[in-house]
């Protein structure tokens, strides 16, 4: 039962994930990718589908763009060279995924016994607390550099 | 949990983690229009959570410890809120550019070529 949930949601996910890269309308790109991060954690939806893949959105209607030339076309070398690299790439983690046994896995401690929030919170701000301060700094730089970019008088 | 339901081999999650980096990694080399690049890292960075997914369940199986389970996890969260702040910044550069030029074709940004 739970392996044919994962195998179709991982055929969606693989179908859309092709259509998000190579399609060349931009907003199909996007939308395209909604739904493989609704395929690979539903969760997610709230975090990207529901902030940054908005954002994208936006600025990809903002643009207006023309769609492009063919994924690929008159540049035959960086296309060899993308299909190598990413069957590379790929197969690397594909080879790790096949050598390593295949046991099962098991719900995380604390899932029984009222969620795995509880637990993921918890260890956020006492055991990784300086990495949480760190990224809480990181995405204020963000705002500020995102704002200095956006304006309209460049400095 | 449901006694009934069998979990799966965390094995397969990472090869489909395998799978869409490299859909990902296609994407931003062959692609040309700066967005579109954006969106295949995005393709990319989730696979590589979905990858420390995949270790965060192989060791909460492995009752190795506590800890070391939830740090996949933690590390999740991180990636996502890095991926936040690159799309906002990546973002307004686009636009940015496309005052600057017109458009976001990655090959017509040649600018800082002397």
């Amino acid at each position: 039962m739970a392996a044919w949930v994962f195998l179709a949601a991982a055929a969606v996910a693989i179908v859309f994930a092709c259509l998000a890269v190579v399609v060349r309308n931009p907003v199909l790109n996007v939308l395209s990718l909604v739904i493989v991060f609704f395929a690979m954690a539903a969760i997610q939806v709230i975090v990207y589908s529901g902030a940054i893949l908005v954002l994208f959105l936006f600025v990809v209607m903002l643009l207006n763009l023309p769609r492009r030339r063919r994924l690929g076309k008159g540049r035959p070398l960086q296309a060899v060279a993308g299909i190598l690299l990413a069957a590379v790439l790929g197969g690397m983690v594909l080879a790790a995924a096949a050598i390593l046994p295949a046991e099962l896995g098991a719900v995380l401690p604390g899932a029984a016994a009222g969620g795995t929030a509880t637990p993921i919170g918890r260890a956020l701000i006492t055991s990784h607390l300086f990495v949480f301060e760190f990224i809480t700094l990181l995405l204020a730089a963000a705002i500020v550099g995102a704002v200095y970019l956006g304006e309209r008088e460049m400095r | 949990m449901n006694a009934e339901l069998v979990p799966i081999p965390h094995t397969w999650v990472l090869a489909l983690s395998a799978v869409l980096f490299a859909i990902g990694t296609l994407g931003v080399m062959l692609r040309r229009n700066a967005i579109a690049i954006f969106l295949s890292l995005e393709v990319m960075l989730n696979s590589a959570n979905l990858a420390f997914a995949a270790f965060a369940y192989r060791f909460a199986a492995a009752h190795v410890a506590a800890a070391a389970a939830l740090d996949g996890q933690i590390f999740i969260f991180f990636v996502i809120a890095v991926a936040a702040a690159e799309a906002t910044v990546g973002l307004a550069l686009f636009i940015a550019l496309y005052r600057l030029k017109e458009t976001i074709d990655v090959d017509r940004f040649n600018i800082l070529r002397w």
